[in-house]
């Protein structure tokens, strides 16, 4: 047999073998739209949100929990509408997770108030006893950094100017140390006394969290 | 050096290195599978499950699972040319900066340095860093292969070369990313795309390192181990060849019923599907290769590993499909089943062919008696017993947790609470915690078993 006494050809012809399926299936499908469609009610995220997202990165929250609900009745039920693909559009990388130790987290937003997130994260074993979820306080005791906002927000082509990006860090610093803020009383309970007045990175991730599946309910209601 | 020519050394560095990380890629695993049911070992940022559970699948995986290939790679590549190392220096280096790479992935994934891509978490110096070491190994996989003195390559090069073609690919597209700094980049890809790109990479990762590279040893070691020729060599090519075309095809089937384009979906399945056929080549291949000897189960103890471990490859390839099809992924995906499927790989098929590959080639490189066959064969029992339990427990688990999650009242509303079914399967997680000792336990004898072994005075006859 010829090609099994030359290492090259047979190499060659090994990689032309495997080239095959992943061209039909992973390369084509890049150049295609419905692989990625894109919908003008999804928006990029905020520099918080984006920071947000970044933080469960950071602690691997992909490794228990999902964010695609798919189209089975019961599912629906649980979490509600199924994933479409426009959601995903501002993705990089994609968080759909492969396993639930926890709950799918893909329309979270706006399901509970920041308060509830709070007291959650901090611990919570304190509103489920028996959960397995690690706590999170200490995101509380990190102030966000939000030093390279900017940067990121060019890098993932947002399009946001680096005013904006300011903007969007004050208000939402406005926003979460405010006296009539909705969520105060949990917020400076989990939070240590010298960074009440600052964004924190629990003040992040909440945001993240409150932002999930939010636009597409407005995408849905236009349908 | 020994008389040959060969090079053991850095078969032996990459063997050892292999011990090290099962152990402590296991202890990690079992600290994880005890957070699982008492979240208290939940201790500091750095051991939250979060960022500990890619330090247990990348140390698993590529700490153990890679280094283990290479030592055996490094071996057969020697003796099936009839020719030594081209590059022994080279292979030093790359001992070497495969270790640094491992311990610097650790560090860097408890930091929560994590791209989240799974078995691709690493930030991109570090994929830099795995990229030039892949590029040390493969220097001597073609220099030796052209310097050979066997004209024909044997089916385990075969398995070799294309692994070393593939994860090259694989590796370079799916960490392709936008760096931010130092410890931080973005995937090229976006949404739909990125998953897509992601699960091509993470089933054929799985495929050409607990796969390609493990049947590279299987047809390799047993018929050393037992004397007996493969049964039949155009099987092998058969296979061979259907199981590299046919991989590439079925990442997808991770992604079943997720926003993914359909048709994506389904082509995946249909190839997982066709993908038992060279499976089961290797699988019946193997079992031919016995015929008529099978006594050798109850009289050669390296027959029992080769034998259960390609058994448990045939129930993987079996289940792996099945599970990929869209009714029965609709009920079993994202549950502890998947858990399960992928430990029977890992503990049952992989761990028990790189057991035996190492018990046949390390009293032969280093020309000592293996230390003790008893304690070999209390490994065996210990992992085979430790390996059931603790994949039957997930199984159950993951039917379980199923099943609740689908549990409707008459009047349509859902029966359990997302909680109510996670903590049903506390016990489950307890039992599998349990069983992960027993196998704990096996692989330390395995380890204690080599490390006697070249503690031992040279053996007076040497053959190597």
């Amino acid at each position: 047999m010829g090609i099994y006494s030359k290492p090259v050809v047979f190499a060659v012809i090994a990689t032309l073998v495997i080239l095959v399926g992943t061209v039909v299936t992973v390369f084509v499908p890049m150049f295609m739209p419905s692989t990625q469609p894109v919908s003008a009610y999804v928006k990029p995220y905020t520099s918080i949100e984006q920071e947000g997202r970044d933080l469960y990165m950071r602690e691997g929250c992909n490794n228990c929990h999902t964010q695609t609900v798919r189209p089975l009745r019961t599912e629906v039920l649980r979490y509600g509408e199924y994933s479409k693909a426009e959601e995903f559009a501002w993705d990089r990388p994609f968080l759909w997770g492969s396993k639930r130790t926890g709950p799918d987290l893909n329309r979270i937003g706006g399901k509970y108030p920041d308060s509830w997130h709070y007291r959650h994260m901090h611990s919570p074993q304190s509103m489920f006893g028996k959960s397995n979820m690690p706590p999170y306080g200490w995101l509380a005791e990190n102030k966000l950094d939000t030093s390279e906002s900017f940067r990121k927000t060019q890098i993932l082509g947002y399009g946001y100017s680096e005013a904006e990006v300011q903007q969007q860090i004050a208000d939402y610093k406005a926003r979460v140390t405010a006296p009539d803020y909705d969520s105060k009383a949990t917020r400076d309970e989990v939070t240590p006394a010298a960074l009440r007045g600052e964004l924190t990175e629990m003040d992040a991730i909440i945001a993240y969290m409150q932002k999930l599946g939010r636009d597409v309910k407005a995408m849905e209601s236009q349908q | 050096m020994n008389d040959t020519g060969y090079d053991y050394s850095v078969v032996r560095g990459f063997a050892f290195s292999a011990l090290f990380w099962l152990v402590i890629g296991l202890v990690i695993g079992l600290w994880l599978a005890f957070e699982m049911f008492d979240p208290a070992l939940n201790l500091t940022p750095w051991l939250s499950f979060g960022r500990l559970r890619v330090v247990h699948t990348n140390g698993l995986g590529v700490g153990f699972g890679l280094s283990g290939i290479f030592a055996t790679a490094y071996y057969m590549l020697q003796r099936l040319t009839r020719t030594p190392l081209p590059f022994p220096r080279l292979a030093k280096a790359h001992l070497w900066v495969f270790n640094a790479a491992i311990a610097a992935a650790a560090v860097t994934l408890m930091a929560g340095m994590n791209t989240t891509k799974e078995y691709a978490e690493l930030e991109w110096p570090l994929d830099v860093g795995v990229v030039i070491m892949w590029v040390m190994f493969a220097i001597n996989v073609f220099a030796i292969l052209i310097k050979r003195q066997e004209k024909q390559m044997y089916i385990s090069l075969w398995y070799l070369v294309s692994m070393t073609v593939t994860i090259a690919v694989l590796y370079i597209v799916n960490n392709l990313e936008i760096p931010l700094n130092l410890y931080k980049s973005y995937s090229i890809y976006a949404g739909g795309n990125d998953a897509n790109v992601q699960w091509w990479y993470g089933h054929n990762i799985v495929g050409f390192i607990f796969t390609v590279p493990v049947l590279a040893m299987f047809y390799y070691f047993l018929p050393k181990a037992t004397g007996l020729p493969i049964y039949s060599h155009r099987l092998s090519i058969v296979s061979f060849w259907a199981l590299i075309f046919a991989y590439l095809w079925t990442g997808a089937h991770h992604l079943m019923l997720t926003p993914l384009p359909e048709w994506i979906q389904t082509v995946a399945i249909a190839f997982s599907i066709f993908l038992i056929a060279p499976s089961w080549g290797s699988v019946v291949n193997g079992y031919y290769t016995l015929q008529g000897n099978w006594d050798q189960m109850r009289t050669n103890y390296l027959t029992k590993f080769f034998i259960i471990g390609i058994t448990f490859y045939g129930l993987q390839t079996l289940q792996g499909p099945l599970q990929g099809l869209r009714t029965l992924n609709a009920f079993f995906h994202y549950t502890d089943w998947v858990i399960g499927h992928v430990h029977m790989g890992t503990m049952g098929w992989v761990t028990m062919i790189i057991s035996a590959s190492f018990y046949y080639m390390i009293p032969r490189i280093t020309d000592r008696e293996l230390y003790s066959v008893k304690l070999a064969n209390a490994h065996f029992w210990l992992i085979l017993v430790g390996q059931l339990a603790w994949t039957v427990t997930m199984w159950i688990g993951g039917i379980q947790m199923a099943a609740m999650w689908k549990a409707t009242n008459p009047d349509g509303s859902l029966m359990y609470s997302f909680l109510d079914g996670l903590t049903s399967l506390y016990p489950y997680y307890r039992m599998r915690f349990a069983a992960g000792v027993i196998y704990f336990i096996g692989i330390l004898v395995f380890a204690w078993n080599i490390i006697q072994t070249v503690r031992q005075a040279p053996a007076a006859t040497s053959k190597a």
